[in-house]
């Protein structure tokens, strides 16, 4: 059941970072962003079978974190989008040296 | 007595009066605080008119070259004269705090007279520097040596403050006056009772500051501001020498203190080359503070001060700083008998050197000026050849009557002044062309400048008969049988070379003769030139400033009696030589070696020689100079041939500006400021290296701000990927 749950949640982080990496739009790469969080809960989940309570107490803190994290991040969204009309992120350079 | 006190380690003076020893340069100190705060508490202030003094106010004032200088002094003459609102407790400060140090160091030379002496006592106050193995205190040593500058610095100087009250009294900077002076005297204090080299740096650099000050007392002339940087600049070339010297001492013996410098010394070895190095560069320090050839050129100009300081900074005290440091430092060249003869030839070159400029001189401070220089020399022979109380004895009875010569003619430029003054005549005040005959208007300084002129001749009994004769005698005698006679300095043997000196020092005896009578003839007798009308207002000065005249006069009179020779005992015989025993006489012994007694029919010749000589110079100069055929000044025809190299001094001033000066401010503008610092610093360091590098980094690492967040995504799973990597292969 252990090597299922890791294989499982190793599929959905690779699937997580992939987004990520390839995709523009700001909303699907910060769902793939949740998605690898999740990934990494299940991650937790599943360990504690072996290791205790432990990895479940994280999880709570995470998905607290992920919250936070959402509101934070759609908020910022938001905000760009108002300011450029748009949330494509090849559009969004001025870290550009 | 002596052993008990050896035995329980603790000197004889602790616990006595000469513990209180940091009050002598304190005092002079607090003098300093106060007079220099009166000084700037009214800086601003313009006092009430007072009508008695208008008129006759001066600022009798030294010129530089004799020339456009004097126009700042004359320039003020229709200023009515304002004396300063502080002049009174001014007045009483400034000489009562070195009259209360004078009673300090005669207290504590008294309680010295009858305990041990063999042993300097060293009063420390409290730890300087601590630095690693670099361990230096802030202590003063109570010895012979340092007692004997100590009188002399505290009594001469307590006789020019009192005569400054005089010749200084309608100055506008009055109380800034007797702060620097006070401050100087502070300074010298520390110099000569310092129990370490560094310490004593201190007072020598605070003298040379206080040197500077004074010189340029007068500053708003332009002339007098350069002379006084002329002497500072030039003082810091014999100061590296000086430090280099500690460095070197520092380095190799582990000590700067007296003290440890002497017990460590031995080690270095007789006649080695450390030993020698290290005399040498000490030497250069003496002949920059001393005035000694090549760097003397910066005393004469420094008579640009007023004659007071001239006669305390410039002839009797600070100028001896490196004779003095030399006989401390006794120990140390009886190591060297290389650097001691080339002290003794330098000392001799400048005394003959110096002899001959005064010769042509026609300001009477100058001629003063290259007489210090020539007697410095005298005592740089005493000093060279291990006749270091001869030295030291040369230096106090100078100390007398070159004080007394530059008060005198200081007074003699008083008169002159305020005649001038009164009459609004701008000729040169300092200037002999312009005096003549003034004996009969000032007997008391007439008669005074006579004595200290004798004295400096060698004229038997007066005091510098004994102390230059001590010196020529020491050298004679070193030359014939010495350690000295024995080495060889650059392939000469030391025994002709030292015969080659005693033949300068004869040779600069009779100079000396010959100018001061010139001089004295000059000033005090024939007609008088300054004017029908000034003769009128010529004057002797007020017994503020005679009455120190008069104590010195009696003390060039009777200054030989310190150290009278055997031959001539009217009292007892070598004081000063027994008194300084403990701290040179085995390094005179080292120089002697085995005692020889000098035959006296040798000493009888040497002594007769020596008074023919200074004889015959006066004879010379009555006979050959007519005082009635000179001119005044502005009527005077140009000098040629030789005397107008005498009058030029040789030009050496000349030599020295085109030989260093504008050598090294073309190197400084052309190489130094153009090439290296708009050059090399400013174009290649500053703005190649020190702005392109950093830009050329900055242009490559913006190259990888891409500004996508897809790119920096990548980068870091990358970089995750690397490191996870790098700890799963390891």
């Amino acid at each position: 059941m252990l090597a299922e749950s890791l294989a499982l949640s190793a599929v959905l982080f690779t699937i997580g970072t992939i987004g990520v990496l390839t995709r523009r739009n700001a909303i699907v790469i910060f769902m793939c962003v949740e998605l690898m969080l999740n990934a990494v809960n299940l991650t937790f989940v599943a360990l504690s079978k072996v290791y205790g309570m432990a990895g479940q107490v994280f999880v709570v803190f995470v998905m607290t974190v992920a919250a936070a994290e959402a509101a934070v991040g759609l908020a910022i969204i938001i905000a760009i989008f108002r300011h450029k009309q748009t949330v494509n992120l090849e559009n969004i350079n001025l870290l550009k040296g | 007595m002596l052993l008990q006190e050896a035995t329980t380690g603790a000197h004889a003076l602790s616990g006595s009066i000469a513990e209180w020893v940091w009050l002598i340069p304190v005092l002079p100190f607090l003098g300093f605080l106060i007079n220099g705060w009166l000084s700037m508490s009214s800086a601003a202030h313009v006092g009430p008119k007072d009508p008695s003094a208008a008129g006759h106010g001066h600022d009798a004032h030294g010129g530089a070259e004799g020339h456009s200088d004097h126009g700042g002094a004359h320039g003020d003459d229709h200023h009515p004269v304002v004396r300063h609102k502080y002049a009174g407790i001014v007045s009483v400060i400034g000489p009562a705090v070195l009259l209360l140090s004078f009673g300090l160091t005669v207290a504590i030379f008294m309680a010295m007279l009858g305990v041990d002496r063999e042993a300097p006592f060293v009063r420390t106050l409290f730890s300087w520097i601590p630095a690693g193995d670099l361990h230096i205190d802030a202590a003063l040593q109570v010895d012979p040596l340092s007692m004997v500058m100590t009188l002399v610095v505290t009594g001469v100087g307590t006789l020019i403050h009192l005569f400054s009250v005089g010749y200084m009294q309608d100055d506008p900077g009055y109380p800034r006056y007797f702060a620097y002076l006070n401050l100087f005297v502070s300074f010298m204090l520390v110099l000569v009772l310092g129990a370490s080299y560094p310490v004593l740096f201190v007072g020598w650099e605070g003298v040379g500051l206080c040197s500077y000050l004074l010189i340029g007392f007068w500053f708003s002339d332009k002339a007098n501001a350069d002379a006084g940087k002329k002497a500072f600049v030039v003082n810091r070339i014999g100061d590296f020498g000086f430090l280099i010297a500690m460095f070197m001492m520092f380095a190799n013996l582990g000590a700067l203190d007296f003290v440890g410098v002497a017990a460590a010394a031995p080690g270095m070895g007789f006649n080695s080359v450390l030993a020698t190095t290290i005399c040498l560069f000490l030497f250069l320090g003496c002949a920059g503070k001393s005035a000694q050839i090549p760097l003397y050129i910066w005393l004469p100009d420094a008579m640009a001060g007023p004659t007071p300081v001239s006669a305390l900074i410039h002839a009797a005290t600070m100028v001896t700083a490196g004779v003095y440091l030399i006989a401390r430092s006794a120990f140390l060249f009886s190591l060297a008998p290389a650097a001691q003869l080339t002290v003794a030839f330098v000392g001799a070159l400048t005394a003959l050197f110096a002899a001959t400029i005064g010769l042509k001189q026609w300001d009477i401070k100058r001629v003063l000026a290259y007489s210090t220089v020539s007697q410095l020399g005298y005592m740089f022979v005493g000093v060279g050849v291990g006749a270091y109380a001869a030295g030291v004895f040369h230096l106090v009875t100078h100390a007398f009557f070159k004080a007394l010569l530059f008060l005198g003619s200081g007074s003699v430029i008083f008169a002159m002044h305020r005649a001038y003054h009164a009459t609004h005549n701008h000729d040169d005040a300092q200037d002999m062309r312009n005096m003549g005959g003034l004996r009969r208007y000032m007997p008391i300084t007439f008669v005074l400048m006579w004595i200290a002129t004798l004295a400096i001749a060698g004229i038997p009994f007066f005091a510098g008969f004994f102390s230059k004769d001590e010196i020529l005698g020491a050298v004679f005698a070193r030359a014939h049988e010495s350690t000295l006679a024995q080495v060889t300095l650059l392939g000469i043997p030391g025994s002709t070379l030292l015969y080659v000196i005693y033949a300068m020092g004869l040779a600069a005896a009779l100079l000396t003769a010959i100018y001061m009578t010139r001089m004295m003839l000059y000033t005090f007798h024939g007609p008088n030139r300054s004017g029908e009308k000034e003769q009128s207002h010529l004057a002797e000065a007020p017994w503020i400033m005679t009455g120190p005249l008069v104590i010195l006069g009696v003390l060039s009179l009777f200054g030989g009696w310190l150290n009278l020779p055997d031959l001539i005992p009217f009292g007892p015989v070598g004081l000063l030589e027994h008194w300084l025993e403990p701290v040179v006489g085995a390094a005179t012994a080292v120089v002697t070696g085995p005692a020889e007694a000098h035959s006296v029919i040798t000493e009888v010749y040497l002594i007769g020689a020596a008074v023919l000589i200074a004889i015959l110079g006066i004879v010379i100069a009555v006979v050959r100079l007519k005082p009635t055929r000179l001119v005044p000044k502005a009527q005077a025809p140009d000098e040629h041939g030789f005397e107008r190299v005498l009058r030029e001094k040789y030009y050496v001033d000349e030599l020295y500006d085109r030989v260093i000066v504008r050598p090294t401010v073309w190197i400084s503008r052309n190489v130094l400021s153009t090439g290296v610092d708009q050059g090399i610093i400013d174009k290649l360091l500053v703005t190649w290296v020190g702005a392109g590098i950093p830009r050329l980094f900055g242009w490559f690492g913006s190259r990888l701000q891409s500004g996508q967040v897809g790119t920096y995504a990548w980068v870091l799973l990358i970089g995750v990927i690397a490191v996870l990597g790098a700890f799963t292969l390891r």
